[in-house]
C-alpha cells in the first residue's frame, strides 16, 4: 500500500500529522453536497417503515484494570443508559424495550440488560434481554430493535453494549466443580469429608477465560497476524496504521468531537470523563515491540492491536413517526444491514471484506456513495488486510463468488476519529459507537451515507448503512 | 548444463535494492535476492522431488555457483512444489545398481555433497513445507538451519529401515549428534514421521512457520512465499550474528546431554535397543542392526569410520533380499493406492451401512473421517449404540493423542447418522452391509434395501467367505453388486479386499475402489469365488495348524513358530482374534468348496471349543485365556483334554521346527499361486499386497510370489513333495507353481 494513500493526505510520503506530535493535523476534506451524485437521492422506501437513531452515548472507554477496576458489568451498562436519559430527555416509561449485547458475561448478571436498566430507573415494566455475537454483540442489539419497531412490536427501543475486562469469570477446574457439586447433594459429615479428602492439588488450577476460538483453539492475535502474512502487510504498515489511529482519535478527542462520551462519577474516585487508552507513539518507540503471538518472526504487537477495555455504550433507536411525536430532531436513519460469517480459521477476521459488497448491493449503492466508513479496528492488520482484500478482484472472484472487486474505502474517508485500536474497544459495546459516530460524522462533515463494517469472532462479520438525517 | 541468464522481476520488490538474477536448469534454480541466493527445487517430472541423479548433478552445479559468487553472503534452500520439500532419494536409482560397491559409491556420492553443505562458509537454511523424507531430510540436516511450516502435510522422517535400508548420506551420523541419541534410535529405527512441532521440541528443525489462509494469492503459493521470506530473514541473521546456531537448552536438556556423554550411558543405550530390536525382528530383518553398528562407528571410532561403515552398510543392504522385498511391497503399495478401473461415473456422498458391528461401525468411522455423509443401520438400539460408540471412541483416541481436536472430532461426528430404520437410504449412492455372515439373512437385507434405494445406488457385500455371486442372485440389478471385504479392525488394517462377478459392471467396481481408496486403504480387486482371494489362502494355513496343535504343539509353541516365521501374529493368536466359530465356520465353507486339498487338521476340534464357548478374545477364552489384562495370557487350560481327544501321532520325518513352519507356509503360498492361476487375481503383486496387508505374510519375505521367486519355485516344490508323500494332496504343489519350479528364469516379478 502506498504510504500516502494510508495516510489520506495528499502529501507524498509524509505523515500529515508531521513527525511525533499532533499539533499540525490538517486533514482536506470533502465536503460533497448532498444528493449531487449519489446513485440513490435516499434510501427511503415505499411501505417500509423509516427507522431512526435519536442519540447515542457511551461510558469512556477505558483499559481493563484502571478506573472502573471495582465495578461491574451492569455499573457500566446503567450509567450509559443514565446518560441516555439526560441527553435525550426521554421519560423512563416511554421505551417499549431495552437490549444490551455484551460477550463476557457475569455470571451474577447475565441478563445484564435487566439488571442495568433496573438499576439506571427505568420503569420496571420495560422487559430486556441480552444477546451476544462477539465483537458484534452491540451491533446485533441494535439490528434486533430494528427488526422490533419494523415488524410493529415496538416503537421506541434502547439498545446498547457492555463489557468489563477488569473482572472476568475466572472458574474452578471441571474436576473441583464437580467435586463442590457433589458436596451439597453429600447428606453426611463422612460423605462431606470424604468428598473434601478427594481434593488433589490438580483440582486447584483455575480455568481462564481465552480471547481464543473454541473452533479451532487460535487465539484472535496469531489468526491476525497470520491473516496480515497472507495478504503481505507488513510490520511498518500495521505500525503506521496503528499511528495514525491514535493521532486521529487524538485530535478527535482534543476537538471534543468524541461528543457521544458521557462523564461517569466512579463511587469512590474521579470522575472520568475521557478514554484512557489515546497514546500516540512514534514509529521507532513502536518498532521497538516484540511481536506478542508469532514468534519469533510476526508483526502483531501490542501497539498495532486493540487492548483490553472496559466500556459501555447505549443507543435509543425509534420509528420515525414515534420519534417526531415526541418532539425529537433525529440524528440518522438506520437503513440496511447485514451479516456474514466465513471459515472461522483463516477467514475469522475478514467480515468487513464479505459484509461490505453485500450491504452496498442490497442498498443499492456503491463505495463512492459513502461518505463516512467506521470499521471496527480489531488489529492493524485486519484493517489492512480486510483493505486488501476488498481491493482484489482475485479475492472477489476466488472466495466470494463476485465478479469483480467492491473497492477498498479511500482513507480520507476512513475512522477519522480514530478507532477501536486508539479508542479502545470493550467488545459488547463498539458496535453503538460505530454507529454513533457514523451520525455524529455525517454531521460534522456534511455527508449523506455512512457505512459501519465490523469482524467478530466465530468468523462471523455485520455491515449497516446509515442515512444521515437531513437538515 | 549450460546457465540460462534472465532478469528477474517479481513485483513488490522493484522498491527494495535488489539485483535480481535468475538463472534456470530443469530440477534446480535459484533467484538472488540482495545478499541471500533462494535455490528453489521442483523435478518437472514428478509430484514430489526426489534427489535423483539429475537433481544431485544441477545442485553440485548450482551450489558451486552459489558459494563462488562474493555477493552473496547466506542461502535459503526451499522446494517450489506445494506439499513437498524432498521424499527421498531415487529408490528406483538405488535399484539400477548392480553392486553392493555401486551402491556404496552412490552413497559416498551423497554423504560428500551434504559434507559440502555442512561445511559450507555461507550459511544455508533449509526451508520446509511438505514432506522432508530420507535424503531430503539428510540434506536438510546437513543444513546450518532450518525453518519448517506446521502444515499438516509437513513431515520429517528417515523411513529407509521400511525399506530395508538405512539413512545413508550422513543420516546415521549427523541425527544423533542432532538430537540425541534416544530420538535419533527412534527416527531411524521405526521409520515414522515426525510432525513438525515435534521436530521443533526435538531440536530437529530451528523455527516453526504458520501456514496461511487466503490472501491476494492461494494458500499453499502464499504459505511457501511466507516461509521463504522468514527463511530469507533468519539467513541475513545468522550472517549478523543476530541469530544464534546452538539451540537453547533448558537445565533439563542439559542434564540429558551431559549424562548421555558418558560412553556406559552410551553403551547402556546400545545394548537396550539391540535387545528390543532382536526381540521385534526375530533377527529377520538386517537393516536396523546395521543402522545401530553405524551409529556406534560414529560415536567411538570418530566421523570417518562412522561414515565409511555407513556407505558400505547401505550398499550391503541394498543387495539383501529383504531390501528388494520391501521396495517391491512399496510400489506395489503405490499401484494399489490407484484406480485402475476409472473415475466412477458418480461419486459416493452418502453412504449407508447395514450392521453396527466391529466391521460396521469400523467402516463408518474411515468413510465419515473422509467427510461423507454416512448412515450406520442396525436393527436394535443395543448394536446400533455399541456401534456408534466405536466410532466415537475411535475418534476420540486421536482426540487424546492430539492428532485432530476436539472440535474436528464433533464435526466429523457430524456425519454419522444412525438408526433402525430405511429413512435416508433413497439418497444412498453406496450401500455396504456388514450383517451375520449367512446367505438367508444377506438375501433378505438385499431385498430390502433394493426396495429403497435409488437405481444406480451400489450394493456392496461386506464378507469373508461367501460367494458374491451367490448373493448377487437375489438381487434385480447384479450388475450393481460388488464384494467389499474388510479386514478388523477396520481403522487399522490397511487392505480392502474388492470382489467382482462376472456381472459386476466396471463403474461398480470403479465406485467401490474409489471408495475404498478416499477410506486410505490399499485396494487389490479379485475375482470371485468360495474364499476370494485371502480368506482362501488363510484356510490351508489354519488348517495345517490345527493339524500341528493335534501332534502335540502347544499354541505358544505354534504361535512362536510362525512369528519366528516372519508372521507378526502367532497362528494361534490369530484365531482367537479372528473367532474360533468364524474360523470353524469359513473352515467348513471352504472345506466344501475345495474337498481335502482343504483337509489336515480336525474341524470337530475346532468345532468342540466353540460348543464349549472357547470362541476367541470375544469369549474371554480360546486357545488362550484372556482376562482383563491382555498380557500376558495364558494357555487355556481346559483346551488340553479337547486336544487330546484329537490326538494325532507326529511322523519325525517332517515335524521339526523348520518343517512346521515350512508346512504352514508352503500351504499358504500354494494356493496363492493357484488363484493367480485360476485368474481370481489379475496380478502377483496384488497377490503380494493382499497377502502382506490382509494377512500379515511377513513383509520381508514381499507376499507369497516374491517369495517364490527368492526361494525358489523348484525348492518349494521339493519340500511340498516330501510334505506330500506324508500327507497326501494338501500338498500337491499347484502347476504354475510346477512350471515355475522346471524353468528357473521364470519369475512372478522382474
Amino acid at each position: 500500500m502506498e504510504v500516502d494513500r494510508l495516510l489520506g493526505s495528499g502529501k507524498l510520503g509524509k505523515p500529515f500529522w508531521g513527525g511525533n506530535t499532533c499539533a499540525e493535523f490538517k486533514v482536506q476534506l470533502l465536503w460533497l453536497p448532498f444528493s449531487s451524485s449519489k446513485s440513490k437521492k435516499t434510501l427511503s422506501k415505499t411501505g417500509v417503515k423509516n427507522i431512526v437513531l435519536v442519540d447515542g452515548v457511551r461510558t469512556p472507554f477505558l483499559q481493563s484494570g484502571t478506573t472502573y477496576a471495582d465495578l461491574m458489568p451492569h455499573d457500566l451498562a446503567r450509567t450509559a443508559l443514565q446518560g441516555l436519559l439526560n441527553r435525550t430527555g426521554i421519560p423512563k416509561d416511554a421505551v417499549d424495550y431495552i437490549i444490551y449485547g455484551t460477550v463476557i458475561q457475569e455470571v451474577k448478571t447475565s441478563n445484564v440488560a435487566r439488571e442495568a436498566a433496573l438499576g439506571a430507573g427505568f420503569s420496571d415494566r420495560i422487559p430486556a434481554h441480552t444477546v451476544t455475537m462477539a465483537c458484534i454483540s452491540s451491533n446485533q442489539a441494535m439490528t434486533t430493535a430494528v427488526g422490533m419497531i419494523a415488524a410493529g412490536q415496538c416503537d421506541a427501543v434502547v439498545a446498547g453494549g457492555v463489557e468489563f475486562m477488569s473482572d472476568v469469570p475466572i472458574r474452578h477446574s471441571r474436576k473441583m466443580r464437580k467435586t463442590m457439586l457433589s458436596l451439597n447433594k453429600a447428606k453426611t459429615l463422612g460423605a462431606r469429608l470424604a468428598l473434601l479428602g478427594s481434593i488433589r492439588p490438580a483440582h486447584l488450577a483455575p480455568e481462564l477465560p481465552a480471547v481464543a476460538e473454541f473452533s479451532t483453539e487460535e487465539t484472535m492475535g496469531h489468526s491476525a497476524d497470520r491473516l496480515a502474512a497472507a495478504f503481505g502487510v507488513s510490520r511498518r504498515e500495521q505500525d503506521e496504521y496503528a499511528l495514525r489511529s491514535h493521532s486521529l482519535a487524538k485530535r478527535a478527542q482534543d476537538e471534543g468531537l468524541l461528543s457521544d462520551v458521557v462523564g461517569f462519577k466512579v463511587p469512590g474516585k474521579d470522575i472520568v470523563s475521557k478514554d484512557n487508552g489515546i497514546r500516540p507513539s512514534s514509529m521507532e518507540q513502536m518498532a521497538k515491540l516484540k511481536p506478542a503471538f508469532v514468534k519469533p518472526h510476526g508483526t502483531v504487537t501490542a501497539a498495532n492491536s486493540s487492548y483490553l477495555t472496559d466500556g459501555a455504550s447505549a443507543v435509543l433507536i425509534m420509528s420515525e413517526e414515534k420519534a417526531l411525536a415526541l418532539g425529537y430532531k433525529p440524528k440518522a436513519y438506520l437503513r440496511d444491514f447485514v451479516y456474514v460469517s466465513q471459515d472461522p480459521k483463516d477467514q475469522l477476521l475478514l467480515g468487513p471484506s464479505y459484509a461490505t459488497p453485500k450491504v452496498l448491493e442490497r442498498s443499492g449503492l456503491k463505495l463512492a456513495d459513502i461518505d463516512v466508513f467506521e470499521f471496527h479496528e480489531a488489529f492493524a492488520g485486519q484493517i489492512l488486510s480486510n483493505l486488501k482484500a476488498m481491493d482484489s478482484d482475485w479475492f472477489a472472484k476466488t472466495y466470494m463468488g463476485r465478479t469483480s472487486k467492491v473497492g477498498s474505502p479511500p482513507l480520507d474517508k476512513f475512522n477519522l476519529w480514530g478507532g477501536s485500536l486508539s479508542l479502545g474497544h470493550p467488545f459488547g459495546a463498539t458496535g453503538c459507537r460505530l454507529v454513533t459516530t457514523v451520525a455524529h460524522r455525517l454531521k460534522k462533515e456534511g455527508g449523506q451515507y455512512g457505512l459501519v463494517a465490523a469482524c467478530a469472532a466465530g468468523g462471523q462479520g455485520h455491515a449497516m448503512v446509515i442515512e444521515a438525517y437531513p437538515q | 548444463s549450460v546457465a540460462v541468464k534472465s532478469l528477474g522481476s517479481s513485483e513488490g520488490l522493484k522498491s527494495e535494492k535488489y539485483m535480481q538474477t535468475t538463472f534456470t536448469w530443469t530440477h534446480v534454480n535459484y533467484e538472488i535476492k540482495g545478499d541471500v541466493a533462494v535455490i528453489r527445487i521442483s523435478d518437472p517430472n514428478s509430484k514430489v522431488n526426489t534427489l535423483s541423479l539429475q537433481m544431485q548433478k544441477e545442485m553440485t552445479e548450482v551450489m558451486d555457483e552459489v558459494m563462488g559468487n562474493s555477493a552473496i553472503k547466506s542461502v535459503v534452500l526451499i522446494s517450489s512444489k506445494p506439499g513437498c520439500f524432498i521424499a527421498g532419494a531415487d529408490i528406483n536409482m538405488i535399484q539400477a545398481c548392480k553392486s553392493t560397491e555401486e551402491v556404496t559409491r552412490l552413497s559416498q556420492e551423497g554423504q560428500k555433497i551434504f559434507e559440502k553443505i555442512e561445511k559450507s562458509p555461507k550459511p544455508i537454511v533449509a526451508a520446509i513445507n511438505g514432506s522432508c523424507l530420507g535424503g531430503g531430510l539428510e540434506f536438510a540436516i546437513a543444513c546450518q538451519y532450518r525453518v519448517a511450516t506446521k502444515s499438516k502435510k509437513t513431515a520429517l522422517g528417515t523411513p529407509e529401515v521400511m525399506l530395508g535400508l538405512l539413512p545413508g548420506a550422513g543420516g546415521t551420523q549427523r541425527l544423533p549428534k542432532m538430537i540425541g541419541l534416544p530420538n535419533a534410535f527412534d527416527m531411524m529405527l521405526t521409520g515414522r514421521n515426525i510432525r513438525a512441532d515435534k521436530a521443533k521440541k526435538m531440536g530437529l528443525v530451528h523455527q516453526l512457520v504458520d501456514t496461511l489462509g487466503p490472501g491476494l494469492k492461494s494458500p499453499e503459493e502464499r504459505t511457501i512465499e511466507y516461509l521463504e521470506e522468514v527463511a530469507i530473514d533468519c539467513a541475513r541473521g545468522i550472517v549478523n550474528k543476530k541469530l544464534a546456531l546452538t539451540k537453547e537448552m533448558n537445565m533439563m536438556q542439559k542434564i540429558q546431554d551431559h549424562v548421555m556423554s558418558y560412553s556406559f550411558v552410551q553403551n547402556r543405550i546400545y545394548s537396550t535397543v539391540e535387545k528390543k530390536v532382536l526381540k521385534q525382528t526375530k533377527g529377520l530383518y538386517p537393516a536396523p542392526m546395521k543402522i545401530i553398528e553405524c551409529v556406534k562407528a560414529g560415536m567411538e571410532q570418530g566421523p570417518d569410520a562412522g561414515y565409511l561403515a555407513e556407505s558400505q552398510n547401505f550398499g550391503k543392504l541394498a543387495m539383501t533380499p529383504e531390501s528388494k522385498a520391501l521396495v517391491g511391497l512399496y510400489h506395489g503399495q503405490v499401484a494399489c493406492k490407484k484406480n485402475r478401473f476409472g473415475v466412477p461415473e458418480k461419486e459416493v456422498k452418502t453412504l449407508a451401512i447395514l450392521g453396527a458391528g466391529l466391521i460396521g461401525a469400523g467402516i463408518a468411522q474411515v468413510t465419515v473421517e473422509k467427510s461423507i455423509n454416512t448412515i450406520l443401520k442396525d436393527i436394535t438400539e443395543e448394536a446400533l449404540n455399541q456401534g456408534q460408540h466405536q466410532v466415537y471412541k475411535g475418534l476420540n483416541d486421536k482426540t487424546k493423542k492430539k492428532s485432530i481436536t476436539s472440535f474436528e472430532r464433533d464435526s466429523i461426528l457430524s456425519n454419522l447418522t444412525g438408526q433402525l430404520d430405511y429413512s435416508g437410504f433413497e439418497k444412498a449412492d453406496m450401500v455396504i452391509e456388514a450383517v451375520f455372515e449367512d446367505l438367508a439373512i444377506k438375501h433378505k437385507v438385499l431385498k430390502e434395501v433394493e426396495a429403497v434405494i435409488p437405481p444406480n445406488c451400489v450394493f456392496a457385500s461386506n464378507t469373508a467367505a461367501l460367494a458374491i455371486k451367490d448373493i448377487a442372485a437375489a438381487s434385480k440389478r447384479p450388475e450393481k453388486v460388488v464384494g467389499m471385504h474388510y479386514f478388523s479392525p477396520v481403522d487399522k488394517m490397511q487392505l480392502l479386499e474388492i470382489i467382482t462377478t462376472d456381472k459386476t459392471s466396471k463403474d461398480t467396481t470403479a465406485s467401490a475402489v474409489a471408495l475404498g481408496l478416499k477410506q486410505g486403504k490399499v485396494v487389490i480387486v479379485v475375482g470371485d469365488g468360495p474364499g476370494f482371494y485371502t480368506t482362501r489362502c488363510l484356510a490351508p494355513m489354519l488348517a495345517e495348524a490345527v493339524r500341528v496343535l493335534q501332534e502335540g504343539v502347544d499354541p505358544k509353541k505354534l504361535d512362536s513358530l510362525t512369528t519366528g516365521f516372519g508372521f507378526p501374529v502367532g497362528a494361534a493368536t490369530l484365531a482367537d482374534e479372528l473367532g474360533i466359530d468364524v474360523a470353524a465356520h469359513m473352515a467348513e465353507n471352504l472345506g466344501k468348496a475345495f474337498g481335502s486339498r482343504f483337509g489336515g487338521g480336525n474341524l470337530e476340534l475346532l468345532k468342540t471349543m466353540v460348543a464349549k464357548g472357547f470362541k476367541g478374545r470375544k469369549s474371554g477364552k480360546g486357545f488362550y485365556i484372556y482376562q482383563s489384562e491382555p498380557k500376558p495370557k495364558d494357555i487355556n487350560p481346559e483346551l488340553k483334554e479337547i486336544v487330546e481327544s484329537y490326538k494325532m501321532m507326529p511322523n519325525p520325518a517332517v515335524s521339526s521346527d523348520s518343517d512346521v513352519q515350512y508346512r504352514l507356509i508352503s500351504r499358504f503360498v500354494n494356493e496363492a499361486v493357484l488363484c493367480l492361476q485360476e485368474g481370481i487375481l489379475t496380478n502377483p503383486v496384488e497377490g503380494d499386497i493382499g497377502a502382506v496387508f490382509g494377512l500379515g505374510f511377513p513383509p520381508f519375505l514381499g507376499g507369497p510370489f516374491r517369495f517364490v521367486d527368492n526361494f525358489g519355485a523348484d525348492k518349494l516344490v521339493e519340500k511340498m513333495k516330501t510334505f506330500e508323500e506324508v500327507f497326501g494332496n494338501q500338498f500337491t504343489p499347484c502347476q504354475l507353481l510346477l512350471d515355475h519350479a522346471k524353468d528357473p528364469s521364470r519369475k512372478f516379478h522382474n
